[in-house]
């Protein structure tokens, strides 16, 4: 076999190895391009994030705007501080917008739902999300549930004593 | 370095054992500088082994072997590197470059250490093919060589760099006598021609005892005789009678040690 | 009788710690020789081809048939819990974290591997590798560094060319074939999909494989006993060893990633 020709092979192989990753990145995993470059930051502090997780989607309406970035917590107060990367076309958040954590189905991870407000002003780059939902956390909703059964029973009771 | 100009190499004491098998019981060798000189013995006393020991690829348990007046155990990779492109070793299979083609082979010494430019290197190895006398067969592939003449590539292969020593590691083994009479030719004109010294490992004493200057003998990890051919033939040491004339029988027994046969006999 | 059992027990231990340590040094020494640069793309490109490039065909054929039984059995078993629309997903996931790396790997390790043995142990055997040392040309950086740097690097690209072939074998299957829904398998697929933790882990996995299956094929080749029995031994004990390796570093490796390093 030639030198050339199979040096030339060769050449091919390894192209079509980096061809697979690169379909591999953005047929299959959804790579998509949001590039450091077109994002910016902004910030929200939350009671209890419940299961949230860096890379976790951020959202309006179900629409994905950006992602977490960090998950930190604030040592003076005590609350989680979570830091999100949105995309720059979605610059006009307004001032007064809040933020929630949901979850995805029923069983799914947790994401960050944002309300968008009625400011005029947009949320700039450092600014803080100041209206936050924590995440709804299933030992607490079991606690209330049986408290209001608890406390409906003594309604009763007493309804009976009078 | 002062190195004694009459021989290139020298061997003192030296004992060398392979998992606890002892192969050299204390061996003493000169090499005399531009002579033929061949080793002998029966198969498996370690001819190789010797030659392993010179070349630098094996260290010795004791003893001193110097090369040039340099000791080959305490050389740097370097200068193991160094005394090496000045020997040349043919082996017993040839060991000819399975990827290559006759002209790469014989060329390879060339490209690997030195910088000359292509057409010098064709020329240079078409030479040395002439005169091992196969220049006509340059670009065959080596699947398609004899034996004898992968030898004789190999031959000019190993002389491409004019090496001072040429080890030869049982040349004749399993030849026929033509390629036999051209090898023995080729040795012995190679060495007169290119003033070479040259290191015969074999255990074919008559073309030994023909192109030799000087021989010795080795059985069971000693020398058991040296000299120049006529006298070694005279020699009345009956290992060395035994060896030298092939007696199926001596001092290397026929019988392999067995219980009296009547005995075995009875016992079935 | 008990004590000369022991005694052998302990060569057998002592030896197996001495071929290990071997293995090491003769690893250290093809990584670290210095090559001779006028030679080394064209020597390095050669083995490219015959390490790389010879394996794709089998690498490719075996990647349709895997996709294909994936799809196939994948779908029959979400059909019972009406989750048919995640056959993407759950393609593309046991491809890219474990059927891709791992079963390129074997393959490798069965082809390109004992190849690589038995040609080395060729050389060994009629004295090539001896010839060359004789001659000062070093056959640790001329014959074996090549071929490993081949195989390390050959690897993942196999394996990345295995994960394409494999989800598209298994598109066939489920989308032209089976009738899941072509957007909801793909967006299925790239919503479950990361590129780090899925598709780049599995990369670093092949890489591994193909240091350690390539680490063995050279080792043994080159420390074969010098006859035609030594190098058929040689070929099946790298075969055999590097599968097995294979098998438990993926362990290692997918227990490691997992838990987030």
């Amino acid at each position: 076999m030639a030198k050339r020709t199979m040096e030339f092979i060769v050449g091919l192989f390894m192209l079509a190895g980096l061809a697979a990753l690169v379909l591999l990145a953005f047929k299959v995993s959804g790579l998509t391009k949001v590039g450091n470059g077109d994002t910016y930051i902004i910030t929200a502090e939350f009671d209890n994030i419940g299961g949230l997780k860096v890379r976790a989607p951020v959202a309006i309406g179900g629409v994905r705007i950006g992602q977490v970035e960090n998950i930190a917590l604030d040592k003076n107060n005590f609350r989680a501080v979570v830091t999100m990367r949105i995309e720059n076309k979605f610059n006009n958040l307004p001032d007064d917008s809040s933020a929630s954590i949901f979850t995805q189905g029923i069983l799914g991870s947790n994401y960050i739902s944002v309300v968008p407000g009625f400011e005029p002003e947009s949320l700039k780059a450092g600014e803080a999300i100041e209206t936050t939902h924590s995440a709804l956390i299933l030992e607490n909703l079991i606690g209330q549930l049986i408290y209001s059964m608890k406390s409906d029973g003594n309604q009763v009771t007493t309804d009976k004593k009078k | 370095m002062s190195h004694n100009v009459e021989s290139i190499v020298t061997v003192q004491g030296l004992e060398y054992s392979r998992r606890d098998n002892p192969i050299f019981r204390g061996i003493e060798l000169t090499i005399p500088r531009g002579k033929v000189t061949a080793i002998m013995g029966p198969s498996g006393t370690g001819k190789t082994t010797l030659l392993r020991l010179i070349g630098g690829q094996i260290v010795a348990d004791r003893g001193v072997i110097e090369v040039n007046g340099q000791d080959v155990a305490k050389l740097s990779r370097r200068g193991l590197n160094k005394m090496r492109r000045k020997m040349g070793m043919l082996f017993q299979e040839g060991a000819l470059f399975s990827d290559f083609n006759v002209f790469d082979n014989v060329a390879f010494l060339l490209r690997e250490h030195t910088n000359l430019p292509e057409d010098m290197i064709r020329d240079l190895v078409l030479l040395k093919l002439e005169a091992v006398g196969l220049r006509g067969a340059a670009f065959l592939k080596t699947s398609e060589l004899s034996g004898g003449m992968s030898r004789r590539v190999a031959l000019a292969r190993a002389i491409m760099l004019d090496p001072e020593l040429m080890l030869y590691d049982e040349p004749f083994t399993g030849q026929d006598p033509i390629n036999k009479g051209v090898l023995m030719k080729l040795i012995r004109e190679l060495n007169t021609s290119f003033g070479l010294t040259s290191v015969i490992v074999s255990h074919d004493v008559q073309e030994m005892l023909a192109i030799s200057d000087y021989l010795y003998v080795l059985a069971n990890g000693k020398i058991i005789g040296h000299g120049v051919p006529q006298e070694v033939i005279k020699d009345s040491n009956p290992e060395l009678k035994q060896f030298v004339e092939g007696l199926p029988d001596g001092p290397v027994p026929f019988r392999y040690p067995a219980e009296p046969l009547a005995q075995q006999l009875e016992a079935i | 009788m008990i004590v000369s059992r022991v005694t052998a027990l302990g060569r057998v231990g002592w030896e197996f710690c001495q071929r290990i340590g071997q293995s090491g040094f003769f690893l250290s020494s093809v990584i670290i020789r210095r090559p001779k640069f006028s030679q080394v793309f064209e020597l390095f490109s050669e083995q490219l081809y015959r390490v790389g490039v010879l394996s794709l065909v089998i690498v490719m054929m075996s990647a349709m048939f895997i996709g294909m039984v994936v799809a196939l059995q994948g779908y029959n078993t979400l059909q019972k819990f009406g989750a048919e629309q995640e056959l993407g997903q759950l393609l593309a996931l046991s491809v890219v974290r474990e059927l891709g790396p791992v079963i390129t790997a074997l393959l490798f390790a069965g082809r390109a591997g004992s190849a690589l043995t038995a040609e080395i142990g060729l050389m060994r055997a009629t004295q090539q590798l001896d010839c060359m040392d004789m001659m000062a040309v070093d056959p640790l950086w001329r014959v074996i560094a090549p071929r490993f740097w081949a195989g390390v690097i050959s690897m993942p690209i196999l394996a990345a060319l295995f994960n394409i072939t494999a989800i598209f074998g298994g598109q066939l299957v489920g989308v032209h074939w089976l009738g899941v829904d072509s957007g909801t398998f793909w967006s299925n697929m790239q919503a479950a999909v990361e590129f780090r933790g899925d598709v780049l882990n599995g990369i670093i996995k092949s890489v591994v494989f193909g240091f350690v299956i390539t680490w063995v094929a050279v080792y043994q080749g080159y420390f074969s006993e010098p006859n035609s029995a030594g190098i058929s031994r040689a070929t099946t004990k790298t075969v055999v060893y590097s599968s097995l390796l294979t098998l438990a570093l993926d362990f290692v490796l997918t227990a490691m990633m997992m838990g987030g390093w």
